[in-house]
């Protein structure tokens, strides 16, 4: 399948790791993983801040990227942006943009997924081949969860790594506080459900924390590395990218 | 004519061309002092109201998904609960005609009150009438709204809650924070100090528990029932079709109100107004359910115009405007009176559940507070209006449009009142933020030099690789949490590069080698 990848902007500038290993993992999958090189956002942290005028031209220049039909999916390792993708983009071009934009939108939204709900969707694939001997704890992002509704597709995929050990995250389903520009504007409150849901992650005596979103990462991450935890994040991708012959560098330094 | 009643003169302006009028400014309760960054602020450094918060959410959450995971049909009530309130707001008007034709012809008197302002004199009005200056008040998130106990008590006129939590709040001088709850955020040995300190000959010996402190509130109330002449209650719900008003609620003082007194006056909000008298079928089992976790609540009171010898013989429906009209006409905004005010989405919101009600500053508070208080009181009032910070006061998380009973889509007005407040914001220095990060994102060129800029912030970062202080705005942000100086390599340079197409050829070739094995094995 002709499969280009979004890399989203927070991806590709702060956390390429996450990208490379979707590129590889798809690839590995036997797919051919093209990279629409003049792609750059989505636009949601406009929509979500209250701007919808201004990201106009992202969501134009999204449509134009990928409207192009060799391309059969638009898959990104993010479930925030495949929300937006699918759920704003079609406000932001009924607002304000022309008819060529709103049929460009509508066209790209049908084949547009997150990784999780591509793999098991599309690909009908829950053993992907990976391999990663961890501890590994998964914290489901809000927007993958209520806006995309992958449910247990995420863990299907989890459970089916090799050597995993696979524990629950206790109130998993609870916001980790990030939100983008709340976080900013709101960060007390932010701040006090970060540190609930890193006691929970800590609970569980995990050396990891995945999900599938970048930001939300970015946050626990960031909230774990303040207080100096064991626990690090990483991508879902970078689980199900490593394998037996191509370990992930946590694997390595284990040895 | 502001007090006027009967059809021909009133106060409403439904199905006028000129904008409505919102809550007039200072008066009511539906704008606090302070943004709710702020306010939040000082919440958080409440320790004992984030352990009495987060306590009594979490119980009432189980008690909601259980009683709602065990009705089969419970998507297709919340359903019919939503298109049956769509169908009402489309009709308003002249559902309003019709409960007043109904409630007239049973003997009560309707009047309609434009605001708090107008909603406050006719109550006064009313009340002085009886020759009464006291008043009993049946739990109302209405009178609350217009701040109708304060303006009775500067009228010399003293307003009784009757409702336990209600009358706690009440008692310890304080306000609100829960919209079904209203003392959620104290528990019971907070409690009893407060009935101790505040109700005349209380056992010293009271124990803190619920049983004792219902029985204390109740001897303290009892008397009270059999002597006030004139009782205030809010509506649940109006039943158009047959002008039937219903409260409910669970200890049962709301019914001593609404039967004993001789004058009852009803102060609803225009949108709790219900087609059918069989429409009370889907409220009453999304209601409870939703609000305390209850399959149904100990009381449902009904009633409809005077029944003579039986009940209050003198019976008033004050319709209360308030700026429902205004959101009314918002198409966006007409969503957000669907509310059936049954809690649900304050008790999962993992905001309210820090912060509590009081951050909010509004009658209503959480996630439909977040909502509706601006769609209300507008966000524009004063410089710097608290209120247009409330649709901020969100992560976006979602979990309030899964609960709520009537599938109002929180989220999503949130999204759109910001994008409201920022088009009638004018120019700021984040709009202008904005404008040119969508600049440098729709060149890709430009982007592409961002980011290796951004790669430069390396050296800033130093050998941690990460930045733990940020300049103001994000100064918050870098309080709790570091951030990742981004990599010498982006996404896009490494996959343009030899070493990317190398991995990817690398990766196809795995694949394709593990494709063939499993062949193999099947063969
Ligand atoms: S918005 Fe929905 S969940 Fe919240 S109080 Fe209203 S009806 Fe209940």
């Amino acid at each position: 399948m002709r499969i280009a990848l979004f890399a989203t902007c927070l991806g590709d500038t702060l956390f390429p790791e996450a990208v490379k290993s979707t590129a590889v993992l798809l690839a590995r999958l036997g797919h051919d993983v093209v990279f629409p090189p003049q792609q750059t956002c989505c636009g949601q942290m406009h929509v979500n801040t209250g701007y919808q005028r201004e990201p106009v031209p992202l969501v134009s220049n999204f449509a134009e990227q990928f409207g192009d039909p060799s391309i059969e999916a638009v898959v990104m390792p993010s479930g925030s942006c495949a929300g937006s993708v699918r759920h704003q983009h079609e406000l932001v071009a009924a607002r304000y943009g022309d008819a060529a934009l709103r049929a460009g939108v509508a066209a790209v939204k049908t084949k547009t997924y997150e990784l999780s709900e591509f793999l098991v969707d599309v690909l009908d694939v829950t053993d992907v081949g990976a391999y990663f001997p961890h501890r590994v704890t998964y914290h489901p992002t809000c927007h993958s969860l209520r806006m995309l509704r992958v449910g247990e597709k995420p863990l299907r995929l989890l459970r089916a790594v090799e050597a995993i050990d696979l524990v629950e995250l206790p109130e998993a389903d609870a916001c980790c506080g990030f939100g983008g520009t709340f976080a900013v504007k709101n960060a007390g409150t932010s701040s006090a459900m970060l540190r609930d849901k890193m006691d929970h992650i800590a609970g569980t005596g995990a050396e990891v924390c995945t999900a599938g979103d970048s930001s939300c990462l970015m946050h626990i991450g960031g909230g774990l590395s303040r207080i100096k935890s064991g626990t690090r994040t990483l991508h879902l991708a970078q689980i199900l990218a490593a394998t037996r012959t191509a370990p992930h560098v946590l694997t390595e330094a284990a040895r | 004519m502001s007090t006027a009643t009967g059809p021909s003169a009133r106060g409403t302006f439904l199905g006028m061309p000129a904008v409505p009028p919102r809550s007039p400014y200072g008066t009511g309760h539906l704008r606090g002092e302070r943004t709710f960054p702020r306010a939040a602020h000082d919440e958080l450094g409440n320790e004992q109201l984030r352990r009495n918060l987060g306590k009594a959410t979490h119980s009432i959450r189980a008690k909601r998904l259980d009683v709602t995971g065990e009705l089969p049909d419970w998507e297709a009530l919340r359903d019919a609960g939503s298109a049956i309130k769509t169908d009402t707001m489309n009709r308003l008007p002249e559902l309003l005609e019709e409960l007043e034709r109904k409630v007239t012809e049973h003997g009560g008197t309707v009047h309609w009150a434009r605001d708090g302002i107008e909603a406050n004199e006719i109550v006064t009005r009313l009340v002085r009438r009886t020759g009464s200056d006291e008043v009993l008040k049946v739990k109302s998130m209405a009178t609350q709204e217009i701040g109708l106990n304060e303006h009775l008590e500067s009228q010399g006129i003293t307003a009784l809650e009757t409702d336990l939590a209600e009358l706690i709040v009440q008692l310890a001088d304080d306000r609100p924070s829960h919209i079904l709850v209203p003392a959620i955020h104290r528990n019971r040995d907070e409690i009893r100090e407060i009935f101790l300190r505040q109700i005349p000959g209380v056992d010293p010996a009271l124990a803190a528990t619920p049983a004792e402190l219902a029985a204390a509130a109740r001897a303290y109330l009892r008397e009270k029932f059999m002597t006030a002449k004139v009782a205030v209650s809010g509506a649940n719900f109006g039943i158009a079709e047959t002008g039937t008003l219903s409260v409910v609620e669970s200890e049962g003082n709301g019914r001593m109100c609404l039967t004993l007194p001789e004058t009852l006056i009803t102060v609803m909000g225009i949108e709790k107004v219900l087609p059918r008298f069989q429409d009370l079928e889907v409220f009453l089992q999304l209601l409870p359910r939703s609000s305390t976790g209850e399959r149904m609540n100990p009381y449902t009171s009904l009633w409809t115009g005077v029944t003579p010898g039986d009940g209050p013989q003198d019976f008033h429906l004050v319709l209360l405007d308030n700026g429902r009209t205004a959101a009314l006409a918002d198409t966006i905004g007409r969503e957000a009176l669907n509310c059936i005010r049954c809690s649900a989405c304050l008790n999962v919101c993992p905001v309210y559940e820090r912060t509590g009600g009081h951050a909010y500053g509004s009658t209503y508070p959480g996630p439909i507070g977040a909502v509706l208080t601006p769609q209300l009181a507008g966000m524009h009032a004063a410089k710097d209006d608290p209120n247009s910070s409330l649709p901020y006061a969100s992560s976006l998380c979602g979990a309030c449009f899964d609960a709520c009973p009537v599938k109002i889509d929180i989220p999503s007005l949130l999204v759109e009142l910001r994008h409201q407040h920022t088009e009638q914001s004018g120019t700021t220095a984040e709009k202008l933020a904005m404008k040119a990060a969508a600049t440098v994102m729709k060149q890709p060129k430009l982007f592409t030099a961002a980011q290796r800029a951004a790669g430069l912030g390396r050296v800033v970062a130093g050998r941690s690789g990460t930045f733990s202080h940020l300049p103001p705005p994000f100064r918050g942000w870098s309080d709790s949490r570091d951030t990742p100086a981004p990599p010498k390599q982006s996404f896009r340079s490494w996959f343009a590069s030899a070493d990317g197409a190398a991995a990817m050829r690398a990766a196809a070739q795995d694949g394709a080698r593990h494709t063939d094995d499993d062949s193999q094995e099947a063969q």
